[in-house]
């Protein structure tokens, strides 16, 4: 039988060289033999799971971190070659990892490259030095250039570049100055977001303290505001809260999670859609080392009410928005009937809006309905929490 | 001509400044009269409710019945009968002195006399109290018993050089203070064969057996039986049981005769009738007249409590019902707020009896409460001749109906080491206070007497005071009357909307100080909403200050690790929880928070 439904996996690397001091995601430097440990209990837990997902289709692959690209060429490789073997990829999957620069040459890029891998998601946050040191990222502005010009040579044509605002000592200009340099470079996608000073993080202790000299709000609201002026300039588009991307290259794996989208989590922490249900694996290291197997926890079956919610808050995470028509389909009402005086009252404060669907968009509706989809108006994007929470039934 | 039964009493109290080791020196005597074995003792027997206990202080008069072999090997009746150490509950106090024939005065050795210690041992001198010092805490390092000896003599003018020099709190010098109870505080008189003349000093509301009064027998005798009757409330019910209170418990006994003192109960629904200071006498056999002293207890401070839940009125309602059945002083009576809801103007003797009250309900009945500025009552005299007593400021009527306005006046004493006269007069000064006259007590002590509005000490006067003269100034004050004064009504807008739990009364000299305090305050608490939201103070119409709540700028979850959606869900939902405590007022949601917030405004100033 023809196996028909849509899966994402995601794998996680939670090692790095070393942690940034605003990170607050799962990982930590490691030994070589704690890495290796780590992955053969990913491998096994790639290969095991595969009986879950006979009836499904990959249709993309994201490796992140951490630092991914902190791991051997030929550990990729070998991953995705147990991928492969024991599940069914689709055409046109797309593969991404997530890369750091001063953790590849040109060498482990071609390995890369030849095991599969076809976007790749560099992590440069700034392309001052100065601002990149005070984030206490690894690497340097010309490390970066680099790596992106490796890549490029080793035939990658889906890249990402990941840029911050926001940042402590950053001025409108600097930033406005690395969106021009990174502009110039033509990535496919630019994920540009602002800093979020995280609790349990270096960064928030200093800020406890007084000690984070950030951008004033209005700083920080006009870098915001050049962000998206400047890429609409260059042609990119902006698809979600904080992703843009050149026509066609918006990131598939993204999107998955906003459109709800099955995915699968391999690693320490890993998060998963399976038939409605949500779970994650464990974030403590040795217990996952030791059966990768038997490491989910808070699997949480969803109800028809929660899964109307998940369609709303995270569908309007995409500028395109909520399809009015996939939502009927899905949950036999329309938006209005769950949620009108919410959504009446978020049109009447400018923050929601209808509109057709986008150019290039088959998905869903037909054409010329002009109330095809519910979506943020830009200053609905900005209070984007503020409309979301809204849409959360008692 | 004293009964013999009469000449084995002793009725006293103890008279102290607070804190001076009052309730310490009440165990030891309760457990060195043999009633109670050590292992019995709590801590304190005699501070009934957790709420003393932790608090370390007296709130409500109590008493204890003991019973003490003395050297002469004769056993004599200790009847104790604790008074509380607040001001607030001054007319409790006077009742309870009523009921003695002697004090012990206790005083600290190391704090000597203070301004509550003063006012205590004049109360009881009024009342021809034989007071006897004694001298506590002498097992301090700064204790100087001599000087405090001195002290007492000159100041208070009370033979002190016999007095017992103890140590409550370690039992030291009990058996000394005990012997003198014998000695110095006289047998009660009266007879048993007259009508019946009981001065009520107490009472509190017990689910079984009804409204319990304590009372001190002045003549003749109850019985089980006995038709009593209230002479100011008018209350009449037969006794069904009297008795006394020892060792933790009630223990009936045939009947109570002149000079005793003990418990009635009469099968009595509510305290209200039971009013402290009234006469209990036999309705069949009536004295001819009331004992003096009864006076309706008024309350002072006002403040409006509502329920933080809106769907709790009926359970505030209830608990105040029930605190109500207690404590007789507590009013209390419903309104309607535009900002809050549901919920009560609460009428209290002072700020301590305030907070007693806030924290009994939000402990014991488990509520969570709002409550808004605490204000006095004022009275304002309308230009029709009408005139009102106002406890809530959103009843003010129209400034141009009012002729002029009165709010009560207290006559401070403070009591205060030389060093800190300055400041301290400072203080009365910025309060509006009316300097009458200072008396240099002793060595390096003064008296300082002022007038002060009522209204300007039921902030944070005390704490002030405190903070003034490092710990070392005392305070006490007497309601004096009603003053005209340029009142005004201080309105909050946000958004433009008088929110009406945040109006109060103020004087107009400092309406526009407060008003900005609020503003600023106001704006911090206030999160930001879609619009511009304008916070503003007024008097009459007059906007005197103004802050803004800057528009929502960005509310984003930039990076969302894809992934993890349980973890923005939570996020979302913290959100919307803090929505769900706001208060709706127009269209801007206030979190409750920002009405507390506003009750302390000189909070770290």
């Amino acid at each position: 039988m023809m196996a028909n439904r849509l899966l994402e996996l995601y794998i996680h690397i939670p090692f790095c060289v070393k942690k940034c001091l605003y990170c607050d995601f799962l990982s930590a430097s490691a030994s070589e033999a704690e890495r290796e440990d780590y992955m053969e209990a990913l491998f096994l837990e790639i290969r095991e799971r595969a009986v879950e997902c006979k009836e499904y289709q990959v249709c993309s692959i994201f490796i992140g971190g951490g630092t991914p690209s902190i791991l051997p060429g030929e550990q990729i490789e070998r991953m995705l070659a147990l991928i492969r073997k024991h599940y069914a990829l689709t055409e046109d999957a797309e593969i991404s990892i997530e890369v750091n620069p001063g953790t590849v040459d040109e060498k482990k890029l071609c390995i890369y490259r030849a095991a599969g891998v076809n976007r790749l998601s560099i992590g440069l946050q700034s392309t001052h030095d100065r601002e990149l040191m005070a984030l206490g990222r690894i690497h340097t502005w010309q490390q970066f250039l680099d790596t992106y010009q490796w890549a490029r040579e080793a035939g990658f044509d889906n890249v990402n570049v990941d840029l911050m605002s926001a940042l402590p000592g950053q001025t409108r200009e600097s930033y406005a100055e690395s969106l021009g340099r990174v502009l110039n470079l033509r990535p496919e996608h630019i994920s540009a977001y602002s800093l979020i000073v995280e609790e349990g993080t270096p960064f928030y202790r200093a800020y406890e303290k007084g000690q984070l000299a950030l951008p004033d709000e209005d700083t920080e609201r006009e870098m915001y505001r050049d962000t998206e002026r400047l890429l609409l300039e260059q042609g990119y588009h902006r698809y979600e809260i904080s992703n843009y991307a050149l026509p066609g290259k918006e990131c598939r794996h993204n999107v998955g999670y906003w459109t709800r989208r099955e995915y699968l989590g391999f690693g320490l922490g890993a998060a998963s859609l399976m038939d409605n249900t949500r779970f994650h694996n464990t974030a403590e290291r040795q217990a996952y080392v030791e059966s990768p197997l038997q490491q989910r926890q808070e699997i949480q079956p969803l109800k028809r009410q929660e899964q109307m919610e998940e369609t709303m808050y995270l569908g309007l995470r995409l500028t395109q928005g909520v399809s009015r028509e996939e939502f009927r389909q899905r949950f036999g009402v329309s938006p209005e009937d769950i949620y009108g005086p919410v959504i009446e009252k978020n049109r009447r404060d400018g923050l929601l809006e209808y509109h057709r669907k986008e150019e290039g968009n088959t998905e869903g509706c037909q054409d010329g309905d002009e109330m095809a989809y519910l979506a943020l108006t830009p200053r609905g994007l900005d209070l984007s929490n503020y409309v979301m929470a809204q849409f959360l039934l008692e | 001509m004293e009964s013999n039964y009469q000449s084995k009493i002793r009725n006293f109290c103890i008279v102290e400044h607070i804190y001076h080791g009052k309730s310490t020196l009440a165990d030891r005597i309760i457990e060195k009269t043999g009633l109670l074995t050590s292992r019995e003792m709590q801590a304190q027997v005699l501070d009934n409710m957790d709420l003393e206990r932790e608090r370390g202080i007296t709130i409500k008069a109590q008493y204890v019945r003991t019973v003490y072999k003395a050297q002469d090997g004769e056993e004599y009746i200790f009847n104790l009968i604790d008074t509380p150490g607040h001001v607030d509950f001054n007319y409790e106090v006077s009742r309870s002195l009523a009921a003695c024939d002697g004090a012990i005065l206790v005083v600290d050795a190391a704090q000597g006399i203070e301004a509550q210690t003063l006012a205590n041992v004049y109360l009881a001198l009024d009342h021809d109290l034989d007071v006897f010092p004694v001298i506590n805490k002498i097992d301090l390092p700064s204790a100087e018993p001599d000087k405090v000896k001195d002290e007492i003599e000159d100041v208070i003018g009370l033979e002190a050089q016999d007095a017992p020099l103890i140590s409550a709190k370690n039992g030291i010098g009990i058996e000394d203070v005990l012997e003198q109870i014998v000695k110095q505080i006289p047998a009660p008189k009266g007879n048993p064969e007259n009508p019946l003349q009981a001065l009520i000093f107490d009472s509190l509301y017990d689910s079984y057996k009804g409204v319990i009064i304590f009372c001190r027998i002045m003549e003749g005798t109850v019985k089980k039986g006995t038709t009593i009757k209230m002479m100011a409330t008018g209350a009449k019910q037969e006794v069904v049981e009297v008795g006394y209170f020892g060792a933790g418990q009630f223990i009936p006994c045939e009947e109570l005769k002149a000079g005793m003192v003990g418990y009635i109960t009469a099968s009595i629904k509510n305290v209200k009738d039971t009013a402290v200071g009234d006469t209990v006498t036999d309705a069949n056999r009536p004295c001819s007249e009331p004992l003096p002293g009864y006076k309706k207890v008024q309350s002072m401070v006002y403040c409006g409590m509502y329920p933080a839940d809106g769907a709790k009125y009926p359970d505030l309602r209830d608990a105040l019902e029930k605190l109500q059945l207690n404590d007789a002083s507590l009013q209390y009576e419903p309104e309607t707020s535009i900002a809050l809801g549901f919920g009560f103007r609460c009428g209290f003797l002072g700020l301590l009896h305030l907070e007693i009250i806030q924290e009994r309900l939000e402990r014991e009945y488990n509520l969570d409460l709002l409550t808004t500025a605490t204000g006095v009552i004022y009275k304002v005299y309308k230009s029709n001749g009408e005139v009102i007593e106002l406890t809530n400021p959103s009843n003010l009527p129209d400034p141009s109906e009012i002729e002029h306005m009165e709010e009560p006046i207290v006559s401070a004493e403070i009591m205060v080491t030389n060093e800190f006269i300055g400041s301290i007069m400072e203080l009365c000064q910025e309060r509006r206070g009316r300097y009458l006259g200072m008396e240099y007590t002793s060595g390096n002590r003064a008296l300082i007497k002022y007038e002060l509005p009522l209204n300007e000490i039921i902030y944070d006067f005390f704490d002030a005071l405190k903070s003034r003269s490092r710990g070392y100034a005392s305070f006490d004050y007497d309601i004096k009357g009603y003053e005209t004064s340029s009142l005004v009504k201080l309105d909050i807008l946000i958004n433009r909307e008088e929110v009406d739990a945040l109006s109060f009364i103020v004087h107009a000299d400092s309406a526009y100080e407060r008003g900005r305090k609020m503003c600023e305050k106001l704006k911090d608490e206030i999160p930001r909403h879609l619009f511009e939201i304008p916070i503003q103070a007024a008097v009459g119409g007059k906007i005197i200050a103004r802050e803004t709540v800057k528009a929502m700028r960005k509310d984003v979850l930039a990076k969302c690790y894809g992934g993890d959606i349980t973890r923005k869900k939570k996020l979302l939902e913290k959100q919307k929880e803090g929505k769900k405590r706001m208060r709706q007022v127009g269209n801007v949601e206030i979190p409750q928070k920002a009405f507390m917030s506003v009750l302390k405004l000189d909070d770290g100033k």
